[in-house]
This record gives C-alpha cells, sequence and structure tokens, in this order.
C-alpha cells in the first residue's frame, strides 16, 4: 500500500500569490494514498528539507510529490533530500505549480483547482514508480581539445597540469591562432607575442600534452567518459622527425608571392612554408595548391636543399584513432571579411582594411615591421579612420549582435597608430562605446584624452576614393545628426566577428548544438557556461561567442577544472532515465522481434544488437539492446517500437497512462 | 512577350524622350507594351507627405486597373514611379486589413497579383541576346548613373547590390560601352528640390556631374527621369556652381541602348536633351 506524502510549496510569492497553497495541500490530503500534505513558503530551503526528509521517517513514506518549481531548477534538490532520507531518490516527483500554473494564470478558483489536479496527477505516477540505481561507466583519462588557439592551449595546459593526458588538435601548419597575429594587447598595451609564445613552447614540450597540428578531427563516436576520435593528420609532406626547422627548403622556392594566411594577405609567402618564424611545430608544411611540383610535376627544389632529407612529396594524410573521455571546443572565430558592405569599399580600395589586418601591419613582425605604412603604396598614412561595428549590430544587413572587442581594440588602433605617428590624426566613428571590463574604460579614455583620438558618434555611410585618398562620410550624432567628411589615407573597418568557418558542420558531427550565427550554445547561460548539451564535450573561447582574452582564458581553464573533476573518478555515474528493451525470461526473451526501427530512430546511435544463443550456441534470437552510456532517454525508439518492447525508465507507458487516467 | 506598360507623368511630359526611347526599343527587342487602361496619377512626388491612405490609394487604383486588364506586371520606366507602386504593392501586401480599406477607397477590387518591374529588370531579361542586335556599338567610356529611387529602399526594392549596384553596368558593356567605376553611382541628386532649391540641386548633382567626368566619363547614363532631368536641365545652374564647362551629356540607357542597336536619334529622343547629346557613332 502507497503512502505518499505531497508538500506544497509557495516559492515565496511565485506561486503563493496565484494559487491558495494552504487550501491545495488541504485537499491533496483525501487523495487515496496520500498520508502527509503540507504547505511551506520555501520548500528548496534547509528547513522546507527537513520538512521532506522528517516526514519520510516519522509517516514510513513510500513516495514524495514536491509540488514546487520547474523540476530543471530543483528536482536533484529534492531526490537528495530523499534519498538522505533513506528512501531511493527516484521515488521523489515534482508538480510544476510554477511554470505549468502560478506564472501562465490569474488568481482565482480555477487556478488553484488546477494546481490540486497537477498534484494529483503526480501521486499517481509516484505509485507506479520503481527505486531506480545510477548507472556507472568507467572513464577514459585523456582529453581532446579541439583547436590551438589560446583557448586551447591554455584548457590543454590546465588539464595536463592537473596530470591528466591531453591531445591539442590545431587545424593550421602551428598553434596559436588570431592571439599570435595581434600586436599588443588591451589594456595594458603589452606584446601580444611576447606572451603568448612562452604558452605555445610549453604546450609543445609538456609531458602530458600531444600536440596534433596540421588535423582536423573527422569522426566521433561514444560518449562522456568514452569517446572514440578519428583525426585527419593532413600530410605536410615533410617528416616532422626528420625536419630541424633550419628553412632551407624555403630559401629556394619558386614561388614567393603567394598571398599570406598569417600576414591576412598584406604580406606574401613561398609554397613551403612556416606561418611565421616562432610557429610552433617550427616544421614547415607544402601547399599543394601553390607547389611547382604538384602543379607541373617539376621542380623538387626544396628536396635539393634539405640537409636532413626530410621533404616527402609521397606523403599522405594519415587517420589516428584515439579513445578520450572528454573533449574541449576551443576552434574559435573569424573576422566578417566581404564586400557584403560595398559602400565601405573594402576589397575595391586597397587601403580600406579589417581590424587584424591592421595587427599585423602593426605588429613588429608584420608584413612592414611594425611601420605604419598602407598597403596600396607604402605611404605612411596621415589621417586614418576607424570605423567600429562595421556589421555588428546591424540587422539589415550585418548580424545583430555585439561584436564585443571591437571597442577595444579600435581604441587600442588608433592608440598604436598616434604611438607610431605623433603627428597623424586618428578619428574613430562609432555607436556607443562598450568598454565594460577591469581597466577597459579607463583604456577608452586614454585614447582620446592624452592619445588626441577624435571620436565621432555615428555610422559612415560611404567610403570612395577620390584623387588618391579616401573620403570617408558619416554624421555626427552628437551634434545633431551634422553631416562629416574626413579625407582619409587609410581606414580600418571594426568588422563582425563571426563564427569559424564549417562550425555548423562540426558541432552537427559532435551533437553540440549551435546558435543561428553558428556560435557552439551552452548548456545554460548563467549556470553552466561551459558546457554543451552533450555531457563531456565543454567550450572554451570564441567558439561560443565574441570573447576577449582574458574572458577566454578565465573560460579554458573553467573547462579545464570541468575536465579534471570529471577525470578525478574512475567511474562515472549517470541518470538512470534511460532507455531499455524489456527482457523476459525464456522462451520469448523479450517482446522485441528484433526489427531494429529503433535503431535507425535513436539520433544518439544507442541501439546495439545482442544476439540470444542457447546452451549449444545456436542463435535463438536477435534484440534490440539499449546502450546505457550513450542513450539520451529522449525516447524516440519508444515511439516508434511496434511491439512496445522499450520503455524508459522513470517514463513507463503504466506510469504515464495512470498520470493521463487521473486526470 | 507581352508587359503591362506604365508611362505616368513624366514619361508624358518632362521626360518624354524616355517613352519615346522605351517604345522604340520594345518591338526591336521583341517586346509587346501594353498600357494599363485608365491610368492615374501615382501620387509620387507629394501623396505620400500629404496623406498616408491617398499615397496608398493612387497605387492601388493602378495595380487594380491593370489586374482587371489581366496583367500579371507591369514596367514603371520612372522610378519614382517604380518605387511608389513598389512601396504601396509592399505595404497593402504586409496589411491584408489595410488592403480591404484600401480596396472600399477606390471601389475596385484588388487581388494583388501585379508585380512592378523597372526599366534595368526588364532590360536584364534581354542580355543573352542584346549582343547580337547591336550594330553601332555604344564605344563610349560612361558613368552608370542608379540614383535613389530604384535601389532604396533595399528590403522592398531588393536591387542587386543596393549600394553598388551593377545590372546598367552590364547592360552598357553588353553595348559596347566601358562603364567607369566612380563614386557617386546611388548619390542623391536632389531631385525633390529641382524647384524650390536650385541652389541645393546645383550642389548635388553638381558633385555627381564632377565625379562621373573626372573618372573619364563621356556621357552618364540614367534610368531615372528626376536623374536626367536634374543633371541635364539644371546644367548651367550645375556649371555656375562648380564654376566649370562640363558638357557631358546624360542619356536614358534606352537611348543609349537604342543608338546601339541602330535605331535613329530622333526616333530615340535624342534632339530633346539640353545639353546637347548627339555622340560621335564609334566605327563599326
Amino acid at each position: 500500500m502507497s503512502r505518499i506524502g505531497v508538500f506544497t510549496c509557495h516559492c515565496g510569492e511565485n506561486i503563493g500569490a496565484t494559487v491558495d497553497c494552504a487550501k491545495v495541500a488541504e485537499r491533496t490530503r483525501n487523495v487515496p494514498g496520500v498520508v502527509h500534505s503540507v504547505d511551506y513558503k520555501y520548500m528548496c530551503s534547509d528547513p522546507g528539507q527537513s520538512m521532506i526528509k522528517d516526514a519520510i521517517k516519522e509517516h514510513g513514506l513510500t513516495g514524495v510529490v514536491v509540488a514546487a518549481c520547474s523540476p530543471r531548477m530543483h528536482e536533484p534538490t529534492f531526490r537528495s533530500a530523499v534519498e538522505e532520507a533513506g528512501l531511493n531518490p527516484y521515488l521523489c516527483e515534482m508538480a510544476n505549480l510554477r511554470e505549468h500554473c502560478s506564472w501562465v494564470h490569474e488568481k482565482n478558483d480555477a487556478t488553484t483547482d488546477k494546481a490540486a489536479d497537477l498534484i494529483r496527477v503526480m501521486v499517481e505516477k509516484v505509485k507506479h514508480n520503481t527505486p531506480l540505481h545510477p548507472i556507472r561507466v568507467p572513464v577514459t583519462k585523456r582529453a581532446l581539445v579541439l583547436g590551438g588557439g589560446i583557448a586551447g592551449i591554455q584548457a590543454a595546459l590546465d588539464i595536463a597540469n592537473s596530470g591528466h593526458k591531453v591531445v591539442l588538435v590545431e587545424k593550421s601548419p602551428s598553434i596559436g591562432g588570431h592571439m599570435s597575429q595581434l600586436s599588443e594587447t588591451f589594456p595594458t598595451l603589452d606584446c601580444s607575442q611576447c606572451i603568448l609564445t612562452p604558452r605555445m613552447v610549453e604546450a609543445a614540450r609538456h609531458p602530458n600534452i600531444t600536440l596534433m597540428t596540421y588535423a582536423e578531427l573527422e569522426k566521433l563516436e561514444g560518449f562522456i567518459g568514452n569517446f572514440k576520435a578519428t583525426i585527419r593528420k593532413k600530410a605536410r609532406q615533410v617528416d616532422e622527425k626528420l625536419c630541424t626547422g633550419c628553412g632551407m627548403c624555403i630559401t629556394k622556392c619558386p614561388q614567393k608571392k603567394i598571398p599570406d594566411e598569417f600576414n591576412e594577405g598584406l604580406g606574401k609567402r613561398s609554397a613551403i612554408y612556416v606561418p611565421f618564424p616562432q610557429a610552433v611545430p617550427n616544421k614547415p608544411v607544402i601547399d599543394k595548391a601553390n607547389c611547382t611540383f604538384y602543379k607541373s610535376g617539376k621542380c623538387k627544389v626544396c628536396e635539393k636543399m634539405c640537409p636532413t632529407g626530410a621533404i616527402r612529396f609521397d606523403q599522405q594524410d594519415e587517420l589516428v584513432t584515439l579513445d578520450v573521455g572528454a573533449i574541449v571546443l576551443a576552434t574559435g572565430f573569424k573576422v566578417m571579411r566581404t564586400d557584403k558592405f560595398p559602400e565601405y569599399g573594402f576589397g575595391k580600395y586597397a587601403d580600406v582594411i579589417d581590424g587584424l589586418q591592421f595587427e599585423r601591419l602593426a605588429s613588429a613582425s608584420g608584413p612592414t615591421l611594425g611601420v605604419m605604412k598602407r598597403p596600396s603604396d607604402g605611404k605612411e598614412p596621415e589621417t586614418v579612420v576607424f570605423v567600429a561595428c562595421s556589421g555588428s549590430r546591424d540587422r539589415a544587413k550585418g548580424v545583430p549582435y555585439c561584436s564585443k572587442i571591437c571597442c577595444m581594440y579600435t581604441a587600442k588602433h588608433a592608440m598604436l597608430y598616434k604611438h607610431k605617428m605623433h603627428h597623424g590624426k586618428a578619428y574613430v566613428f562609432y555607436m556607443d562605446i562598450r568598454s565594460g571590463g577591469k581597466d577597459y574604460d579607463e583604456f577608452v579614455r586614454r585614447a582620446i584624452e592624452e592619445d588626441d583620438v577624435k571620436y565621432i558618434r555615428g555610422r559612415v555611410s560611404r567610403i570612395y576614393e577620390e584623387d588618391g585618398q579616401l573620403i570617408v562620410k558619416g554624421a555626427d550624432t552628437l551634434l545633431g545628426g551634422e553631416p562629416v567628411e574626413i579625407k582619409a589615407d587609410m581606414v580600418v573597418l571594426a568588422t563582425a566577428v563571426q563564427a569559424q568557418d564549417g562550425s555548423e558542420e562540426l558541432a552537427q558531427r559532435l551533437h553540440v548544438s549551435y546558435d543561428p550565427y553558428h556560435f557552439f550554445a551552452e548548456s545554460h547561460p548563467k549556470l553552466k557556461p561551459v558546457e554543451t548539451n552533450t555531457a563531456g564535450i565543454f567550450l572554451a573561447g570564441a567558439c561560443q561567442a565574441p570573447r576577449d582574452i582574458p574572458e577566454t582564458v578565465a573560460q579554458a581553464s573553467g573547462a579545464a577544472a570541468k575536465v579534471a573533476s570529471l577525470f578525478s573518478k574512475d567511474e562515472l555515474t549517470r541518470e538512470p532515465v534511460v532507455a531499455v528493451v524489456n527482457r523476459l525470461p525464456a522462451p520469448t526473451f523479450s517482446y522485441c522481434v528484433g526489427c531494429f526501427l529503433c535503431q535507425s530512430a535513436c539520433p544518439y546511435q544507442a541501439i546495439e544488437a545482442e544476439e540470444i544463443r542457447g546452451r549449444d550456441g545456436t542463435l535463438i534470437k536477435t534484440l534490440a539492446k539499449v546502450n546505457a552510456g550513450l542513450c539520451q532517454g529522449c525516447g524516440t525508439c519508444v515511439s516508434t517500437c511496434r511491439t512496445k518492447a522499450i520503455d524508459i525508465q522513470g517514463f513507463s507507458n503504466e506510469q504515464i497512462f495512470a498520470e493521463l487516467m487521473t486526470l | 512577350m507581352k508587359i503591362g506598360y506604365y508611362p505616368g507623368c513624366s514619361l508624358l511630359g518632362s521626360s518624354r524622350e524616355f517613352d519615346e526611347s522605351v517604345r522604340a526599343l520594345a518591338p526591336a527587342l521583341g517586346l509587346e507594351l501594353v498600357e494599363v487602361p485608365d491610368w492615374n496619377c501615382c501620387g509620387a512626388s507629394s501623396a505620400h507627405v500629404l496623406d498616408h491612405h491617398l499615397a496608398l490609394a493612387l497605387p492601388a487604383r493602378i495595380l487594380a486597373q491593370a489586374e482587371a486588364a489581366g496583367l500579371t506586371e507591369i514596367l514603371a520606366p520612372c522610378a519614382a514611379c517604380y518605387n511608389r507602386l513598389s512601396t504601396a504593392r509592399d505595404a497593402l501586401e504586409k496589411d491584408p486589413a489595410l488592403a480591404r480599406e484600401i480596396e472600399a477607397v477606390i471601389d475596385l477590387p484588388l487581388a494583388g497579383t501585379v508585380r512592378i518591374v523597372n526599366i534595368l529588370e526588364v532590360l536584364d531579361r534581354f542580355k543573352d541576346v542584346l549582343p547580337g542586335k547591336i550594330t553601332r556599338p555604344f564605344a563610349h567610356k560612361v558613368a552608370c548613373y542608379y540614383g535613389c529611387l530604384l535601389v532604396r529602399p533595399p528590403k522592398v526594392l531588393k536591387f542587386d547590390r543596393a549600394e553598388d549596384p551593377q545590372s546598367m553596368d552590364r547592360l552598357m558593356a553588353a553595348a559596347g560601352a566601358e562603364p567607369r567605376e566612380w563614386n557617386f553611382k546611388t548619390e542623391c541628386c536632389g531631385a525633390a528640390f529641382s524647384v524650390t532649391r536650385t541652389d541645393l540641386v546645383a550642389k548635388m548633382s553638381g558633385k555627381i556631374v564632377d565625379n562621373a567626368v573626372k573618372h573619364g566619363a563621356e556621357a552618364i547614363v540614367v534610368a531615372c527621369p528626376m536623374c536626367q532631368s536634374n543633371l541635364d536641365m539644371r546644367r548651367p545652374e550645375i556649371n555656375a556652381h562648380l564654376g566649370a564647362e562640363h558638357t557631358i551629356p546624360v542619356l536614358f540607357i534606352t537611348q543609349a541602348l537604342g543608338l546601339a542597336m541602330g535605331i535613329d536619334a530622333n526616333q530615340l529622343g535624342l534632339q530633346r536633351h539640353m545639353v546637347p547629346a548627339v555622340m560621335a557613332p564609334a566605327a563599326v
């Protein structure tokens, strides 16, 4: 005989203001099977939880219904309270009086009636509940970090320093990411490479880190603690073990005019190249699309130059399979590089450049060695106009979100320019200045007040060339929309930060959700900012949203901490709310007829085939079997099963029908 | 190919040469123009500042008349008409209740089945056959000037690359011309002030004419009667303002294409321009 206790919560005013909780508790007392029913202002508080625990012991309860907020919020709270009192946690259910009733209805008798009904439904469900036990799965204590920018490097180092193995996979020939391209960093104006390259070397030399550059994730199978990742190591055409990084091969390469990715097209590289002098690893790659040998079958000059015989024209891509327990996604961002705004003439005029290109122009390791020279003719730009929000916060033509870093890097750019050319003029067109961050607003003020950067609030309408100068037309909205026209030698567009190319496809491969702009989505915007909806996959850096360096590093460390805590146990426990195929004893073995419709329906590849054999080894039947490690409890298999042989534990047909029949 | 034709008032008055050149060009391209019966003013210049309902009812009546005549598409060569008709159609399509209200005002059924197309859109459909019809290539450097009414607002008009349109440049290149890169393809010419503030027009149109000349153009090609009359008729004021003697002619695209296709200059109305627009025929 069931002995159910019902605990109705006021949730402060949230439920109490519209539902007569005392009356609900009173009425619930008469529901068959209920032996105890009370109401309380904050059931989730310590005294509230004690009430539940005491009642379980005092009344010998066999089931508990907490009528309160969303189970998303407090189901774990109440389940652990129930467990502390010695009852199986899955004998506790919640009736959602808040989202399902008090928040969506006015205060009246019907609302109170509905609340009482919702409780009756859950009481009936609890009567059909059975004790469930957490699933235990083993953990492979090795992490995979995708992306070798500052986010990936930081996450890899933190995980490695906590004593676990890490594989760091980067698609380009060197780690370092966008941060290695930056000149100085805000708000301290310290040299980006000076703080980053030691980290790059540390990551490469760390005994717990395996670096795989020029490599990409091909396939991912498995589940938290037990992923199987297939990595494609692209052929560098250079034997990494033999290569000493001397650079002889590069000296005589006949192809020298290929636009340089690292310098954002402002410099040139050869077909066999190292992306930049401080690259890690310092080993060249051959760009097959531009290599004379691959185009014409003749050349191989680099092979002749190489003193160690490391060039391998016949090298093929290699597939490596790895067992890993957790994954950190740190694939970063790109800047919107487009002629989508023809009015700004990007791509048409050589001297209209974007923020990353300016970084290279200002960088000591850049194509001009840090001397301010405009791309078209190498002239020193006497007047430079910076345009913030080029494509950001622009519903009509660009992206609606704020790209977050541009206000700061634009102030930095203007400042760097003024520091290099004291007599030059720097103008910034902005919509508003978003400089929230430690020492950030002070930094912008410094640009305006100390470095005499002219800030004009207004959008730029058009940029065109006249007599060798760029004419920037805009409006000063602080002067009542007065038209402004500036003759500039160079224009820098702070273009929108966008998700990396291919991020949508990568997200699908990893079963990670993503937002409309293809940034990866976190599991909860506030309380689970580094988790994804797929257990065991974590996020770091600008692959989730536009981010600056401090925030990226903090998030990377957060993701690493999550990985470390996952690796701190030898076994993982998982919620037992998964599908099970019913197993009756011989001779039927199961209702399952082995049609495997469920297998094709399952989005998580969690259904396996299980052969039932007799004592003599003959095959009696092939059944579907659920891999509890992979199953996410979505229930798609249950709805496709023709023989009703599959149930979700805790949501069986009997339980659901019991709920429905109560109404 | 049959298409509805809405000349509007400017093509019967100040820009007769546009109407003449469209009508001269159409048969050469195999295009049959069916004039919308009993059409009325579209209200482009002033209705929208006076009364919102009037601004919708005037174009709505034209659309209803076209619908009654069984037309599904009407060509409005005048950019202002095109803009006004398209904007009204868009507003009525988005708000069915308003459409029923306007239906009552004009006392005609309006199903909203008629599309409005501009002259460039129509000509663009012949881009494949056009090169075969060129007998006297328009071998001049030209500045293609689109103005504002054909391209704005982009959400309603959906012109190709609203800030840097290309279709007229492509058509002129097909006719043997050399379209120049220049700066003011869609700059405002100041047409709204054509009568009231000629000083402003001189300044605004002056920039356009000056820039076209600076970039080596021998002719400005337009697709809007307001642009044409401003750049052409106001040339004395423009030149006075600039302190220059710009004699660059301003041709409608239909005139330029017509010349290239060997149609007689008078048939295309070229003699009507204020700034002489007789272009030296190219060596064939």
